[in-house]
């Protein structure tokens, strides 16, 4: 059962994965209408919290939650006023003196979402924290799978790149684990998580072996601060071990698809042929990315509007 | 607007779904005794004949569109759409318009009902709709498929269509063209649903008692 | 410590007397007459004493904290001296060292002398300052340590921070024995912590925090264990917290290596699990460790290998513990927690009550040459009166110390000092609180 918050892909079952991703397959077909709009979420109010700077995401909730109806607020913290010695939970509580329907949280440090979700009225939406969690980008990324193959059960999905510092790595293993699929993760060995199995994947030095089968590969975005010497060599030596390009494709499936989460590294994580073309379905990602949040705000928005519902809204639907 | 619809004589409006409408469906409400109300005989003799009033009033009858309120419009439509065609040669295209996304009582419930399939295959732009549904109550579901259809343009005109009108109107909506009218009880369900097992083909509609715990569930037809 | 006139005479009767300097562990009961203990032994009599009932209870030397922070000077909205004191004769200790990361730092003997002088106003409990080893707590210069001992400091310490050049570590240990007090070491390798805030294993990586490896806390202490066998110098391990580190200690001292070492509380009680909600009241440096760290721990401190319990009670303000898990200050307050959940290894069967008061006591009083930690007659009557099966509700907002971030926030907790002697002067009992 759905709870209030959305904080990670962590703490939902099959179940509430499966829900969500269909709900957002007909929110899909909104999108293709030439009124892109429902009055769903009329007269409430989506709070953009990003403590962490990224137009991208913030701007597929802002459509997501505009294409509800909903007023979407954005605040931006560390554009105004907040100093690192403020306290996150006093934010918290200033914002939900506001009384915000539902609030968008991105944080750079894990576990934000998770504390400011302990003092919030308001259900809280994960929007990525840290190397924690990015749930909606997991399920997004889940949707697509299920449209380009009609299932994601039984898939071999192998995720290259820094695992370590990576929330779209986390959130994906747990969403393809729950949903069935075999995952296998790539990495230069500094990238590979202490006891990542227990997530319940393996992890591979060689990406020929992680591709071997493999019906979905999904590249990591590398920070450039982590190239050059911090975590490996330098790009060149990551582009040419672990970036993609068609010839490494060949070890996977004839009907792979490849995936990122975006924004690309041209010529560093994927050659410049495949971020733009078939098998790589990056721009369905984005696109799915409106119809998953819309789904995520629906199911989640304006269910809870006193402190301390928690439990009676978690009762819903 | 068309004349039927801003004319509002009193309590000829249309019904409300409920969110677990669920339609042709078999043995959902088994513990409960099922009254009968009509017999795929008598649903087949009333598409029959709305199907020949709707062409006795269309000015243009190619120039109709059926749309219909999952889930129980879906097959009347289509029976209609059926009807419409032996009648009088005319292929209506019929459209699926999920009205969930639209209703009125979503923030004020909390509940988050599932959303249901829509599909509508050409421009309503100019058409007379003709909205079909199964059951007509409180007409909260007619008027949210209207706002949703409005979403996807035009329409000349907008009539509905219930099956069964089971009166307790809460909003100005009237049927222009109805089934049977059935006094009912507010707490009584009437639902559409498979006649027989394996058999989907066959519809009815029965009267459901009120539940045993009337708070359970979020609106009955 | 502050203070007051000892009563005349005091009358502990009917308790359990432990007081592992002797080996004494027996019913008896313990007079205290001035400042002093004046006799131990069954059925002691007295005409005119006060008498305090300590049946069913253990009767004890009042603990001795190795390893605190008090925050004064500079940070007095965390604790001062006066707080903290008080807090610390609340959970039983009557002695407390002050690490030197204050503000300014105590690396020059008048603050040496102002903190010296700030627990004579204020604090119930005895006060021992430990002075910065190396200038401005920078790992670069050695402070002055004759000084330093001259103005009442008993042992040296960087501690919070590493002093990673070897070099002067080596230096550091080296002068220390000129003035033959300990040298206490914060092992972590800061380069290998990288940033690191909790335990690196599968908890940091179901979190998405960055990871602490232990092997920076076993490769600092292995450096040190070196250097202290090369320069002969007394090395005290603060807050141990690892298996490696544990094994590493054990095996210097069965080479004749002159190491103490201590452990803190919680790494006695809590793993990195307990991270799993992103509680910064539990956010800690070292950090929170494996289960397999937390027994090698436990096992250390029963066979001997880590001498003694330290609280590292270090408090932090609400807001600070507020920000993100990142920024959030590490430390956790721990007077008035420790005993009792250090008690559960005796409940558990994992030492007995004598060696874990010893390891409370005495042991910790050698470490820093204190006179303290024992009952025998004429010695100092810091005694505490101990009810080890009291069942208790811990709010920390009822608590003495200006913070409140404890881990064991609104826990229930076995074991509980009843009365604190400091001097033959009460000046704790579960009935009325801190009394000066």
């Amino acid at each position: 059962m759905i709870g209030r918050d959305l904080l990670g892909i962590e703490d939902l079952d099959r179940e509430d994965i499966v829900r969500i991703l269909d709900t957002a397959e007909h929110m899909v077909e909104i999108g293709e209408r030439e009124v892109k709009k429902v009055p769903t979420l009329r007269g409430r109010t989506v709070v953009n919290l990003f403590f962490e700077a990224s137009t991208r995401t913030r701007a597929s909730f802002e459509i997501a939650g505009k294409r509800l109806s909903a007023d979407v607020i954005n605040f931006t913290p560390s554009a105004s006023s907040l100093k690192k010695s403020e306290s996150i939970l006093d934010t918290a509580r200033t914002l939900d003196a506001m009384d915000p329907d539902a609030v968008v949280v991105r944080h750079s440090v894990a576990g934000v979402p998770r504390r400011i979700a302990d003092v919030l009225g308001a259900p809280v939406i994960n929007a990525g924290d840290g190397a924690h969690e990015h749930p909606t980008q997991a399920l997004l990324d889940a949707l697509t799978v299920r449209q380009q193959k009609g299932r994601v059960e039984g898939l071999t999905v192998t995720i290259i790149g820094d695992i370590l510092h990576s929330r779209v790595a986390r959130s994906n293993i747990y969403a393809f684990r729950k949903l069935g699929a075999e995952v296998r993760l790539a990495a230069p060995p500094p990238m590979i998580p202490a006891g990542v199995e227990c997530l319940g994947v393996k992890a591979y030095t060689s990406l020929r072996e992680a591709l071997d089968g493999a019906d979905v590969v999904m590249a990591l975005r590398i920070q450039n601060e982590r190239l050059g010497g911090a975590y490996v060599p330098s790009i060149r030596e990551y582009s040419a071990t672990f970036g993609l390009d068609r010839a490494k494709l060949d070890f996977a499936k004839d009907d792979v698809i490849v995936m990122h989460p975006g924004p690309v590294n041209r010529g560093v994580e994927l050659s410049h042929d495949l971020a733009d073309h078939r098998p790589s379905v990056i721009l369905d990602q984005v696109r799915n990315g409106v119809a998953l949040r819309m789904a995520v705000l629906y199911l989640f928005a304006g269910r809870a509007t006193t402190p301390g519902s928690r439990e009676v809204a978690g009762g819903a639907g | 607007m068309t004349s039927q619809q801003s004319a509002r004589p009193p309590g000829s409006g249309t019904g409300e779904k409920a969110s677990e409408r669920s339609a042709p469906d078999a043995g959902g409400g088994s513990q409960q005794v099922a009254r009968p109300l009509l017999d795929s005989t008598d649903i087949n003799r009333s598409l029959m004949r709305i199907a020949h009033e709707i062409i006795e009033r269309s000015e243009d009858p190619e120039n109709l569109y059926l749309v219909a309120v999952p889930n129980g419009g879906i097959p009347l439509a289509r029976q209609l759409a059926a009807n419409l065609a032996q009648v009088a040669g005319v292929d209506v295209p019929v459209g699926v318009l999920d009205t969930t996304l639209y209703r009125d009582d979503l923030i004020s419930t909390g509940s988050r009902p599932a959303l249901r399939t829509t599909e509508m295959p050409s421009a309503v732009d100019g058409c007379v709709v003709l909205l079909v549904d199964d059951v007509v109550k409180t007409g909260r579901t007619i008027r949210a498929a209207m706002d949703a259809l409005m979403d996807f343009g035009r329409p000349r005109a907008v009539q509905v269509v219930g099956l069964v009108d089971r009166g307790h109107r809460e909003l100005p909506i009237k049927l222009d063209y109805v089934g049977k009218n059935v006094p009912t009880q507010v707490g009584e369900e009437v639902r559409l649903r498979s006649a027989g097992e394996g058999d989907s083909e066959r519809l009815e509609v029965v009267v459901l008692p009120p539940p045993p715990d009337p708070g359970a569930g979020e609106g009955s037809k | 410590m502050m203070s007051a006139d000892p009563e005349n005479e005091i009358l502990l009767r009917g308790g359990r007397v432990l007081d592992p300097a002797s080996g004494l562990d027996a019913p008896a009961d313990v007079s205290i007459e001035g400042a002093r203990i004046s006799r131990v032994g069954p059925n002691l009599t007295s005409a005119d004493a006060r008498i305090i009932d300590a049946s069913g209870c253990w009767v004890a030397p009042g603990f001795v904290d190795l390893h605190t922070h008090l925050r004064e000077p500079g940070q007095e909205y965390k604790e001062d001296i006066r707080t903290g004191g008080r807090s610390a004769v609340a959970g039983g200790f009557t002695s407390i060292a002050c690490m030197a990361n204050t503000q300014p730092v105590n690396d020059d003997p008048a603050t040496t002398d102002f903190i010296l002088d700030r627990a004579r106003q204020g604090s119930p409990a005895r006060v021992y300052p430990v002075a910065a080893a190396t200038r401005g707590l920078e790992g670069k210069v050695m402070t002055e340590m004759s000084a330093l001992m001259a103005a009442g400091a008993v042992a040296f310490s960087d501690d919070g921070r590493t002093i990673m050049d070897s070099g002067v570590m080596r230096l550091v240990l080296e002068y220390s024995r000129l003035v033959e007090a300990p040298v206490m070491t914060h092992a972590e390798d800061r380069r290998l912590v990288a940033g690191g805030v909790v335990n690196e294993g599968e908890v940091s990586t179901r979190l998405g925090l960055p990871g602490n490896p232990a092997i920076a806390e076993v490769t600092l202490v292995e450096r040190d264990l070196m250097l202290a066998e090369f320069t002969g110098a007394h090395l005290h391990v603060a807050h141990v917290s690892t298996r490696g580190a544990v094994e590493r200690i054990r095996a210097a001292r069965d080479r004749g290596v002159h190491v103490t070492a201590e452990v803190a509380p919680h790494h006695l009680a809590l793993t990195d699990e307990r991270l799993l909600d992103y509680d910064t009241n539990a956010k800690v440096a070292p950090p929170l460790r494996s289960e397999d760290d937390r027994i090698a721990c436990r096992a250390g401190l029963a066979d001997g290998t880590l001498d003694a319990i330290a609280t590292d009670h270090a408090p932090h303000a609400q807001h600070e513990k507020e920000l993100d898990f990142v920024e959030a200050p590490p430390g956790m307050i721990g007077f008035e927690t420790a005993l009792a959940v250090v008690l559960d290894m005796v409940r558990e069967g994992e030492i007995s009550p004598l060696e874990l008061i010893r390891r409370l006591t005495i042991n910790p009083a050698r470490i820093l040459r204190l006179e303290a930690g024992c009952l025998a007659e004429g010695s100092l009557a810091d005694v505490v009166v101990i009810d080890p099966s009291r069942k208790w509700h811990y709010d920390p907002a009822k608590g003495y110390s200006k913070s409140q971030n404890s881990p064991w926030a609104g826990s229930d907790l076995e074991g509980r000092v009843l009365h604190t002697l400091v001097g033959g002067v009460p000046v704790f009992d579960a009935e009325r609180g801190v009394l000066i």
